[in-house]
């Protein structure tokens, strides 16, 4: 089976102060694969899965590290903003006073999966940070893109919670590209582990390759 | 059909709670809106905004040979009233925590400057020394409030950490240096508000430029009246420029030259004024029987609360209420302009302008304009200060947006105007909005003179008639009504959000 590359990044070299942000010759990720980006804090994951966004900034649902949650509003609106694109202008207007029963049978299902369901109608201001970040990622979702690019989506939930959240963003997205720093989390999650330093790619291997001395090397100075 | 409702979720929604404190006051705005009058008196509205449009776009600067005169004046009464106000207000500061003090300040704030005038006119006549205290004194008591939050918020550690807190050394390189540049910068802002008041106690006679476009508007000559607006705003906006401190010496040594020095403080008129005038008429003749004094006092209250005080009230907390609104939608409608979010740079050049023109005009003068092409009634009224506020609201919820960080992939357009940028900055529009009250109540009074019935129409008239007791009578009840809009407006805003309130620039 041939996969054509869903994204295709070729020199491409970013400095910033005098020093290397990215430095990256050829980095090709096939659609279908599920790929973990892993890396010391500033070897360059959040810059390059942004570099990686803007090759196709209308197919890719994102989910930054800063989540862009907006405080005063509902996690229901919140996630329902994931779909403004598909809607009219004035839906989206209406919808903001008087949620739209579809959208938000759509959204309580979503909620559900989330384990967000109680929690619906409340603004995110009030919710805890690992709720925060499961809104996040249910605006993620409901953008129903192809691609998903994540900044360490699951940072902030237990490794059993994380996993299922894993497993629901793979099922949901045929490429998955995520930026984490759990080993456990990568070494049964992923297909495919790239590891930066200091703007390079310092290892690419498929999971099954990666030995202990491999994700020591990458987090060493 | 999926069992979507196992859990029946909860309900609490910071934005649903914002929102149903911006339908209680729309839907008492709209009340306000059918207790108003709101009559388009003129019958050709248009032709008389075609003249004065044809008046903006051919100003003649050199109409009459006063115009810079006019301009000197303005400016002169403007810093030196605004340097008395903020050296006092600073002093005052000081005390802010001894008893009275506070109130003392609010009570001397909540007389409009152009009633200190009214009432020192009687005293010193159109005199220097009118207009300075006009200025000097509610300024003194902006100022003192200003000064004391400014002290208050800032930083504390610094003093805590020094072995001698109550020193004046102490105070100066612990305090007043981590407070002075928020000093600075208000003053700035206060001395432009300065530059306005001052421009419009020309209305009453002063020799200021409100004097020469009271008297080139009602005689229709637009083009000279625009060349005055000009001017106005090339101060305001050159203001940062031209205002130094090292300056100020040589300004205010300047301002005392120009300003026309024919004060006679006569003596027999200041007593004749608080020891007789001012005194409510039953009260006059000696000699009656106490009782019957006392009887007639109170049916003179009776009658003047009967008979002016409440309409003048109702008027004014209606028309405020209503121009609160307007405001806040104006506020809504162009804060984008100046917003990073929707406009590059070019473009927020021309919003700025925009807003500029509309928050240098004193309301006074707006309304007057509006007034000339609708007639009198509330609605000139309302649309002036609805744009006058709101362009100064829209400016600050602009500059508030630009700090804030959205997701790259944000939407755009309405999307992003309604999900991304309306809910995050509607708190800090509620708060200043309501800190934005306060001002609009003080300026709703005054419109009066232009002869819609609020609190400041009886007061004029008053002085018109020289009934000085009334018109005094009127004026503390027009500062007892700014007393409790003020409260009112602080309890709302502490009770509506825990946010985080800026300080705005109040006044």
């Amino acid at each position: 089976m041939t996969h054509s590359p869903a994204f295709q990044l070729k020199d491409c070299h970013q400095q910033g102060n005098g020093q290397t942000i990215l430095d990256i010759e050829n980095l090709s990720i096939a659609a279908g694969e599920k790929v973990a980006l892993i890396g010391k804090s500033g070897a360059g994951k959040s810059t390059l899965l942004n570099k990686l966004r803007g090759l196709r900034p209308d197919e890719c649902a994102f989910c930054p590290q800063h989540h862009g949650l907006v405080p005063a509003l509902s996690v229901y609106h919140n996630i329902y903003m994931g779909g403004l694109e598909r809607h009219s202008t004035l839906i989206n207007l209406i919808n903001l006073v008087v949620p739209r029963p579809g959208s938000k049978q759509d959204i309580s299902s979503l909620c559900q999966q989330l384990g967000l369901s109680e929690k619906l109608f409340i603004s995110v201001d009030q919710l805890s940070g690992g709720q925060q970040q499961r809104t996040a990622l249910g605006r993620a979702l409901y953008q129903q893109a192809d691609l998903f690019l994540g900044d360490e989506p699951v940072s902030a939930v237990d490794n059993e919670q994380a996993g299922q959240l894993l497993e629901l963003l793979k099922q949901q997205h045929r490429t998955v590209i995520i930026a984490l720093h759990n080993e456990q989390l990568t070494r049964n999650h992923f297909d495919r582990v790239i590891g930066l330093k200091q703007g390079r790619v310092a290892m690419d291997k498929p999971v099954a390759e990666i030995s202990d001395s491999d994700l020591a090397d990458i987090y060493r100075d | 059909m999926a069992v979507h409702n196992a859990v029946k979720p909860q309900s609490y929604s910071t934005a649903a709670g914002m929102k149903r404190t911006s339908l209680w006051f729309l839907l008492i705005a709209a009340l306000c809106l059918l207790l108003a009058d709101l009559e388009v008196i003129r019958a050709d509205p248009w032709m008389e905004l075609g003249r004065i449009g044809l008046g903006l776009i051919t100003p003649n600067f050199f109409a009459t040979e006063a115009l810079l005169d006019a301009l000197l004046n303005t400016l002169a009464f403007a810093l030196i009233g605004v340097t008395i106000a903020n050296c006092v207000g600073f002093l005052l500061a000081l005390l802010f925590n001894k008893p009275g003090v506070r109130q003392f300040c609010a009570s001397i704030r909540a007389v409009h400057e152009l009633f200190w005038a009214l009432l020192f006119l009687q005293i010193f006549g159109l005199s220097t020394l009118t207009g300075i205290l006009a200025i000097a004194i509610p300024y003194s008591g902006i100022f003192a409030k200003v000064y004391a939050e400014i002290l208050e918020e800032s930083d504390h550690r610094p003093i805590n950490s020094l072995p001698k807190q109550q020193s004046l050394s102490a105070f100066f390189y612990a305090r007043f240096a981590i407070a002075y540049p928020h000093f600075r910068s208000y003053c700035l802002y206060r001395l432009e508000c300065g530059i306005r008041s001052s421009a419009i106690l020309g209305f009453i006679g002063l020799p200021t430029l409100g004097f020469h476009l009271d008297t080139a508007f009602k005689q229709g000559n637009y083009s000279e009246a625009a060349a005055l607006l000009y001017l106005f705003f090339i101060v305001i906006a050159t203001l940062r420029q031209w205002m130094r401190l090292k300056l100020l010496p040589v300004y205010l040594a300047a301002g005392f030259y120009i300003l026309p020095q024919s004060t006679l403080i006569s003596l027999e008129h200041l007593k004749r004024f608080l020891g007789e005038d001012i005194i409510p008429s039953p009260l006059r003749q000696s000699g009656g029987d106490f009782t019957e004094q006392i009887l007639a006092l109170m049916d003179w209250c009776w009658q003047l609360l009967y008979l002016q005080a409440f309409e003048g009230v109702f008027n004014t907390i209606v028309l405020s209420i209503i121009a609160l609104v307007g405001s806040g939608m104006v506020a809504l409608l162009l804060f984008p302009l100046v917003s990073r979010h929707f406009f590059s740079r070019p473009g927020r050049g021309l919003g700025h302008a925009l807003l500029v023109v509309f928050r240098s005009i004193p309301e006074l003068i707006l309304t007057f304009i509006t007034t000339l092409i609708l007639g009198p009634s509330m609605l000139p009224a309302i649309l002036a200060l609805s744009l006058h506020n709101g362009a100064i609201i829209g400016y600050l919820i602009g500059q508030h947006s630009n700090g804030l960080q959205l997701r790259a992939d944000s939407s755009r357009g309405l999307n992003l105007y309604s999900y991304e940028l309306l809910p995050r900055i509607y708190p800090q529009f509620l708060a200043f909005l309501l800190y934005r009250w306060e001002v609009i109540v003080r300026e709703t009074a005054i419109l009066g003179v232009l002869g819609i019935h609020t609190l400041g129409f009886y007061i004029d008239s008053a002085f018109e008639d020289l009934r000085f007791d009334r018109a005094l009578f009127l004026i503390l009840i027009t500062a007892a009504l700014n007393l409790s809009i003020d409260s009112l407006s602080r309890w709302l805003r502490s009770r509506i959000h825990r946010v985080n309130f800026e300080r705005v620039n109040s006044c």
